[in-house]
């Protein structure tokens, strides 16, 4: 373990001038991003054919400090540049990392569409129910009645629960985790980025400086302890009743289906487009009559 | 035998444009519907997939713009196309475009604004902000095209200059050059001259992707191309990772400023006509001149000293071409179907004595010969 962390640091971290890193101490995005590394090493994907793109926000900051073809896009962006990455590319392994303001309220409508979509892009969400690095403002995931800097009084809006949403977006693969349960995390993490498709990993982490203390949720170990209790593995919330799963939620696999992928169907299409060609060319030699497009 | 690109053919303004980019090396196009664009990406659908390109119709043109800069960075040549309201969309990530120094195209197909506007008719009224849209002080080059030859050979020459100095080209299209059909004979393959961009030939671990070079451009490695880096709109050191250090930044914003300031001999490009001895002179572009082109040919045979000159690129302002019309004129009219976006560029640089005449429609109507020729005959 030790020996695979090592390689791990040696092998895949920018060291020169990128570290300390802006996060926190305790902070979620640490134990995310050595599952990200884990999960890609494991897989023995070469560095140079990765590549991470993130937005704005902490989790923006991840993609500094990876030693991979690395995008720090616009904020919630980050998926729109996936997109065209992997359509130029379609080698290339992509993989867009993003926090829960990024992915779902100002690139929301992104996220939805690429889930529709289905290019095989995995999409990494760190839900820590804030925008940290902005100052603790609501985003939304913020619970119900949670004090934020912009919900002093209490929150009186709703969460959006991201995995549940991706699933509902037609995403291949949908899985969620949580910065506790850091080796679930991995294989979570690797079979995403196995799956061929749009795949979802969202991922519940701890903002204790920004959103644990305003809510009186403790520090990191803390916030911690609360994802050990609160999450049900999906076969056993199965079996619960719906007051029973009251402020719990579910971890492990909530998708996993096959459908045809874009990236593939896009090939299909400069196949077909490429044969039509031909055709269109030797109808055209045969009428004497050429389209202009030739 | 003549290739096929050099028979007459029929054809739009937004089919040139289409033509042009393919011609260039186009192979990535993503966009969103909008009047009065979409036949371009109608027609890149078709076209594209044949060329072994893609094309992709995104949710919005906030995701257009992020997709093509995407397909840039993997070593693509991409486009996107709209009009007015998605131009307003587009500027978030023509900013990272600028600032992270990304090759692309955006056609602004320009239509009756504010807002919503008028989506059919002709205007030109985002001149301005195609210069300044985007926020944060960058450099940008605007062409303006005024005939479906010039959609062709303009778009070749904007994705060549993007190419070249690593920097977003808007073209600014009309809804009238975009929707008139014209017969024109296309330069064939041969006489196009495509520019790409410069790979680094430094092995991977001494690639610095911003490092200043002679040029001021930095070598483009492709993701994926085993040049593993960063890119970002944070401003950035030399090797693309963010900082603060006000030297550092002070370089950094001064080389993309510079780096079109040394190009501008080949950037600016415009087109005089009849000026070798023009007392009076028009000052125009995009569908525009072509009226203008009329109204000085009446004039010449009412025997005034009229010419035009016609502007290609807007931006950056073509401050020496202009500066030496207006000492040679007595009076410049700049007709524009907006408030004088251009003539408060073409005022600022007047250091003569040179009268400027401003006109103006913002009807959604195109200025007609008559309109301008009443000027060169009473001044």
């Amino acid at each position: 373990m030790r020996e695979e962390a090592e390689i791990i640091r040696q092998e895949y971290l920018r060291h020169d001038k990128k570290f300390p890193h802006v996060w926190c101490p305790g902070c979620g995005n640490g134990i995310v991003m050595g599952a990200l590394l884990r999960a890609t090493h494991n897989l023995k994907l070469s560095k140079d054919e990765i590549v991470l793109a993130s937005g704005i926000g902490c989790s923006g900051r991840m993609p500094t400090y990876i030693d991979f073809n690395t995008v720090h896009t616009t904020h919630g962006r980050s998926l729109t540049f996936a997109t065209g990455i992997k359509l130029a590319n379609p080698e290339l392994s992509v993989i867009s990392v993003m926090g829960d303001g990024d992915a779902t309220a100002i690139g929301g409508n992104h996220f939805i569409h690429a889930a529709r979509r289905n290019i095989n892009i995995t999409a990494i969400i760190i839900n820590n129910s804030t925008y940290g690095m902005t100052g603790g403002q609501y985003s939304p995931t913020t619970p119900y009645g949670s004090k934020s800097t912009t919900s002093v009084y209490g929150h009186v809006e709703h969460a959006f629960s991201i995995a549940e949403l991706a699933v509902t977006a037609g995403a291949s693969f949908v899985g969620r985790g949580t910065v506790y349960h850091a080796s679930h995390l991995d294989k979570l993490i690797g079979q995403a980025i196995t799956k061929r498709g749009f795949s979802v990993v969202e991922v519940i982490s701890n903002c204790h400086v920004q959103h644990g203390r305003r809510n009186k949720l403790g520090g990191a170990v803390e916030m911690m302890q609360s994802f050990k209790n609160n999450a049900v593995t999906v076969g056993k919330a199965e079996k619960m009743t719906t007051e029973e799963m009251e402020d719990k939620f579910t971890i492990g696999i909530l998708a996993d289906i096959d459908k045809p992928i874009s990236t593939e169907e896009y090939r299909r299409i400069n196949r077909q487009a490429e044969r039509d060609a031909d055709k269109v060319v030797k109808a055209k030699v045969k009428n004497g009559v050429k389209r202009y497009e030739e | 035998m003549k290739s096929e690109q050099q028979l007459p053919v029929l054809l739009q303004g937004n089919e040139a444009i289409v033509l042009g980019a393919l011609a260039a090396g186009c192979r990535f196009f993503a966009g969103y519907p909008i009047t009065p664009a979409s036949e371009i990406s109608e027609l890149l659908s078709l076209r594209l997939p044949e060329a072994g390109g893609r094309f992709i119709q995104m949710e919005d043109e906030i995701a257009s713009m992020g997709a093509i800069i995407g397909a840039s960075l993997a070593g693509v040549k991409s486009m996107t196309a709209t009009s007015g309201p998605g131009f307003s969309l587009i500027q978030e990530n023509l900013g990272y475009a600028c600032v992270a120094e990304v090759p692309c195209v955006i056609v602004n197909v320009m239509r009756g604004g504010p807002s919503t506007g008028l989506p059919t008719s002709p205007s030109q009224g985002d001149v301005q902000m195609a210069r300044w849209g985007t926020h944060g002080d960058h450099p940008i080059i605007v062409l303006a095209t005024s005939s479906v030859l010039d959609c062709f050979s303009i778009t070749i020459k904007a994705f060549n200059l993007s190419e070249k100095y690593r920097v977003p080209v808007i073209i600014l299209s009309d809804e009238v050059v975009a929707h008139t059909r014209e017969s024109v004979t296309l330069p064939g393959p041969e006489e196009i001259r495509v520019i790409d961009r410069i790979a680094p030939s430094v092995p991977p671990e001494w690639y610095k992707p911003y490092a200043a070079n002679n040029r001021g451009v930095p070598d483009m490695a492709a993701m994926g191309s085993g040049y593993r880096h960063h890119v970002t709109g944070l401003i950035h050191d030399e090797k693309g990772f963010p900082t603060q250090n006000p030297q550092e930044v002070d370089l950094f914003q001064r080389r993309l400023h510079d780096k079109i300031s040394k190009g501008f001999n080949e950037i600016q490009v415009s087109k005089s006509i009849m000026m070798e001895d023009a007392e009076v002179c028009v000052i125009a572009y995009g569908s525009v001149a072509r009226s203008a082109m009329r109204a000085v040919k009446e004039a010449r045979a009412k025997g005034i000293k009229a010419g035009l000159l016609q502007l290609i690129t807007l931006f950056p302002f073509p401050r020496q071409i202009v500066d030496s019309a207006l000492r040679q004129c007595r009076v410049a009219v700049v007709p524009e179907m907006n408030m004088g976006q251009i003539c408060r560029e073409v005022a600022r640089v007047n250091r003569s004595e040179t009268r400027i005449v401003k006109h103006n429609r913002i009807d959604g109507q195109l200025i007609t010969p008559e309109e301008i020729l009443k000027y060169l005959v009473s001044v």
